[in-house]
């Protein structure tokens, strides 16, 4: 048996260990936000924080989050009012928006690290793969995200 | 509770609407669309798009129906009906902005849904054509979506003025409300759309000319950002019915073979594992509970496989085989003035470019949740082409098309991949035997060795210069695959042997030189091939745009300069042109081991230039550092949107000319995922302006598409102009440039 916290809410599941937790997360919670783009931890459609750590969850087996705390895309704020989720509206970030809750949950675990980045560490950092080319507003999203995070 | 309500009413207890507070959850009675009355309970919440569609249509909106295309609620949202899918290229909003140009309603209160493909097939075409490619959506449905805005504002109108019992030409329309300014009343939209919904006018209004667009022109941000921001957007894979299993497939590796025999035993026995399914005699479906069990026990499953006509097959063989075919016998497609006779003098030049088969890796991988009943199908899908899924749907499963309903999702990029349906009659399939709803997903290995990929192409050019440098002959030549045998359909050909996809881009080569010949051999092999976004002036503009500045650097003149004098009678291109030197500070001299390069191509109506500057380092690195992008569209409707997708073409397209090939290997394509395709990421990504240079006039050009053809020349002449090395061959990374940045 498997527990973990997942936004706040605690969740006692019996699978196999082995299974990602991308569809623990998908099939089993019912939090579709996070996103199947690869399955090798190269795209970071899934990325989700495990005890405030971005993780791919694709590739993260879900015996690794047993006793940990979990937030997707769906709990970051009730409201869209987290601060990146604020500068991706103000930067019309998404096009296809597939990949972009992977994208904002690696801006947020990134910013945390590195409140005042320059376009070299998001160069370095942020690897998430986009089909839609939105890295152009990705970037300045990321900016403006820190901006008003130190605001 | 459908997944539709069910899907509302988490959303409007998740977020509560801190918008607007007059805009309750209440429960109505209106006339429904099918004019009997309906109890509908409409919940609020902050996002602008809806992205499913109720089904069938005239039940579950409270509003009344004014047109096929709009709902107003009696709480004044608006709701307008899309028939194109949303794949990133912002239809969710250019289409009601258009709409919403004549309405004259309050666009804070406009909300997009997708219209329904059912309905478009019973209701004989209600809503035109539903197909999303080509770059078409705007450009195609501009007349009739202001008509339907244009007509359902005069029908309020006249409920207004029916209510007041005043002339209706006494009343106007704005913001959502109608004003009767002598007596100084006025009523918002929803408290007259009941009544509107009845009145049929005696002469359609006429439609607004650019000059007087107060919305269409205006850089607005999109309505479907706000659920792409909080995980709550629903695509394809995200659908959730009632009872649903899940499900996986694998063909045959090699496109075309067959299943020799499998052995389903060891996999039943598996937790969850319900079901093995053969698809015909082409692969194999393995049905569990969850989507993760069904993979293992794909993964596990031992199929013999027949490899089929494909078999041993590689790229180093088609490879020849396209360039053998250019000195094989060809179709003519474009012959202008005398090529061979221009050709007995002067010095010939000439250059053979190629282009791999490339994959559309859409980030969503393809899938479709089917329900097949006895007498009803549900498909949740994200389509490029609603309809056409319901008619597909509807023979694959034998249910009648009235009772077949396809919801379709936001699609997880589409770039043409979800124009045919390879997915769907999998998912009816699998659905009809195991008798449950059921979501079938692609692994992502699955969509990439299982694509129809843009078609390889051998092209070749021959020209000669007169004494003052410019061309007086040219010989365009392309062996590519063709998309129409490909796919067992006729698009628009005009004779054997040739179609537009094939030698688009070269027919339509906008400079003016006397003698020009375009030949065509179409050949395929057992890849299947396919539209990919911006279809043939996807390789055919990196052979023209290269040709022509190995043409200029022969001729000893600057490239612009070179294409300007070509130009001469072609203002819309001159603009563009002019645009693009100024803004690149074309000409400036540049670093050493840096370069600049431009292209310019029309595609899908729009002509888009682009100047590349690159850097190569000495280890032969290429970085594309920045790109100027000059567009004319002829009009616009929302230039945030221009923007976007002139940045979204271009990162596409450089993905493509940097990384990309699909490569085959004993007839199997050899790359999954993207760790053998690689995609331009954040480090990868040039800084990207867009400048509009529009002609207007009665021009209306699509966005989509036409900002990729011009990267891959502009890229590759600007690492000629950084290192004196022609790029011929794509993609970059397989020619080695080590040493040959330019000191």
């Amino acid at each position: 048996m498997i527990v973990m916290t997942v936004n706040g809410t605690r969740h006692e599941i019996d699978i196999e260990p082995d299974t990602p937790l991308l569809w623990v997360l998908r099939d089993e919670i019912g939090l579709t936000g996070t996103k199947y783009g690869c399955g090798i931890a190269q795209c970071g459609a899934c990325t989700v924080h495990v005890d405030g750590l971005p993780i791919r969850s694709c590739s993260f087996p879900v015996s690794g989050a047993d006793g940990t705390k979990i937030t997707t895309i769906e709990g970051l704020s009730d409201d869209v009012s987290h601060p990146v989720q604020a500068a991706w509206i103000a930067e019309d970030v998404p096009q296809c928006g597939y990949c972009q809750s992977g994208q904002i949950m690696a801006a947020v675990a990134f910013l945390k690290e590195n409140p005042t980045p320059t376009d070299a560490d998001i160069d370095e950092s942020i690897t998430n793969i986009c089909r839609c080319g939105t890295y152009p507003r990705l970037r300045a999203a990321i900016h403006r995200a820190a901006a008003l995070m130190k605001a | 509770m459908g997944i539709y309500e069910r899907y509302q009413a988490k959303k409007a207890a998740a977020q509560p609407d801190e918008t607007n507070l007059s805009r309750r959850n209440f429960i109505v009675a209106s006339l429904s669309a099918a004019g009997g009355l309906a109890i509908g309970v409409s919940f609020t919440g902050i996002a602008d798009a809806m992205q499913m569609s109720p089904q069938p249509w005239d039940k579950a909106n409270t509003g009344a129906e004014i047109n096929a295309w709009i709902v107003i609620d009696p709480d004044d949202t608006v709701t307008i009906r899309m028939a194109r899918g949303e794949m990133g290229q912002g239809v969710f909003t250019a289409l009601p902005m258009i709409v919403a140009e004549e309405l004259a309603c309050d666009w804070s209160k406009v909300k997009a849904e997708y219209a329904s493909g059912n309905r478009n097939v019973v209701q004989n075409g209600v809503y035109q054509s539903m197909i999303t490619g080509g770059s078409s959506s705007v450009r195609t449905s501009l007349t009739y979506l202001q008509q339907a805005g244009a007509s359902a504002r005069e029908r309020l109108i006249h409920a207004a003025a029916a209510k007041w019992a005043v002339p209706a030409t006494e009343c106007r329309a704005e913001n959502g409300a109608v004003i009767h300014d002598q007596s100084k009343r006025s009523l918002n939209y929803g408290a007259l759309a009941a009544g509107a919904a009845t009145v049929s006018l005696a002469e359609e209004p006429k439609i607004k000319t650019p000059d007087q667009y107060t919305l269409i022109g205006k850089p607005t941000a999109r309505l479907d950002t706000k659920v792409k921001v909080n995980g709550q957007a629903i695509f394809g894979i995200d659908a959730k019915v009632p009872g649903m299993v899940y499900a996986t497939v694998m063909t045959c590796p090699v496109p075309g073979g067959t299943v020799k025999s499998y052995d389903d035993k060891p996999v039943l026995a598996l937790r969850g594992v319900t079901h093995v399914v053969p698809l015909g005699n082409k692969g194999v479906a393995v049905v569990a509970d969850s989507f993760w069990r069904a993979k293992k026990a794909a993964d596990a499953l031992q199929v013999e496989w027949d490899y089929g006509a494909g078999a041993g097959t590689s790229s180093a063989q088609f490879n020849k085989e396209y360039r053998d075919a250019l000195n094989g016998p060809a179709v003519n497609s474009k012959a202008e003035g005398d090529v061979a006779a221009a050709f007995k003098s002067g010095k010939l030049i000439e250059a053979v470019y190629e282009a791999p088969h490339l994959a559309h890796a859409a980030m969503e991988p393809l899938n479709c949740t089917a329900h097949v009943q006895p007498n009803r199908v549900d498909i949740w899908i994200g389509t490029q082409a609603a309809d056409m899924a319901v008619k597909i749907a509807a023979q694959v499963s034998g249910v009648p098309v009235e009772n077949v309903f396809v919801h379709n999702c936001y699609l997880g990029g589409g770039f043409g991949r979800r124009a045919v349906f390879d997915e769907m009659p999998q998912a009816i399939m699998i659905s009809k035997i195991v008798g449950k709803p059921v979501k079938l997903i692609w692994t992502r290995e699955e969509d990439m060795r299982h694509d129809r990929y843009r078609p390889q192409a051998a092209i070749r050019f021959k020209a000669t210069l007169g004494a003052d440098g410019m061309p007086v002959a040219i010989d365009a030549r392309t062996a590519v695959g063709s998309i129409s045998k490909s796919l067992g359909m006729s698009f628009g050909k005009t004779k054997e042997g040739l179609e537009p996809m094939a030698t688009e881009g070269l027919d339509n080569m906008p400079y003016a030189i006397p003698n020009m010949n375009v030949d065509c051999i179409l050949k395929n092999t057992h890849i299947p091939v396919m539209f990919w976004r911006s279809v043939g002036s996807s390789q055919n503009a990196f052979a023209v745009e290269s040709f022509i500045d190995e043409l200029a650097h022969e001729a000893g003149q600057d490239p612009y300069q070179f294409r300007r004098k070509m130009l001469a009678g072609r203002p819309d291109f001159i603009k563009v042109l002019d645009t693009l030197a100024e803004k690149s500070n074309w000409g400036q001299k540049m670093p050493a081991g840096k370069g600049r390069g431009m292209a310019i191509h029309e595609a899908f109506g729009t002509i888009v230039g682009e100047v590349v500057e690159v850097a190569v380092d000495a280890k032969g690195k290429v970085k594309c550092e920045r790109v100027v992008v000059a567009v004319d569209c002829g009009h616009v409707v929302n230039p945030r949107t221009v923007e976007m997708q002139m940045e979204s073409g271009v990162i596409y397209g450089l993905t493509a000319a940097l990384f990309d090939e699909i490569t085959v290997k004993n007839g199997i394509v050899e790359q999954g995922n993207f760790d053998s395709y690689p995609i331009v990421r954040m480090a990868d990504a040039p800084k990207i302006e867009t400048y509009l240079a529009l002609s207007g006039g009665d021009k209306w050009g699509g966005i989509g598409e036409p900002g990729t053809p011009p990267i891959a020349p502009a890229l590759c002449n600007a690492i000629f102009a950084a290192t004196g090395q022609r790029i011929r061959q794509l993609p970059v990374r397989t020619i080695d440039l080590n040493g040959r940045a330019k000191a």
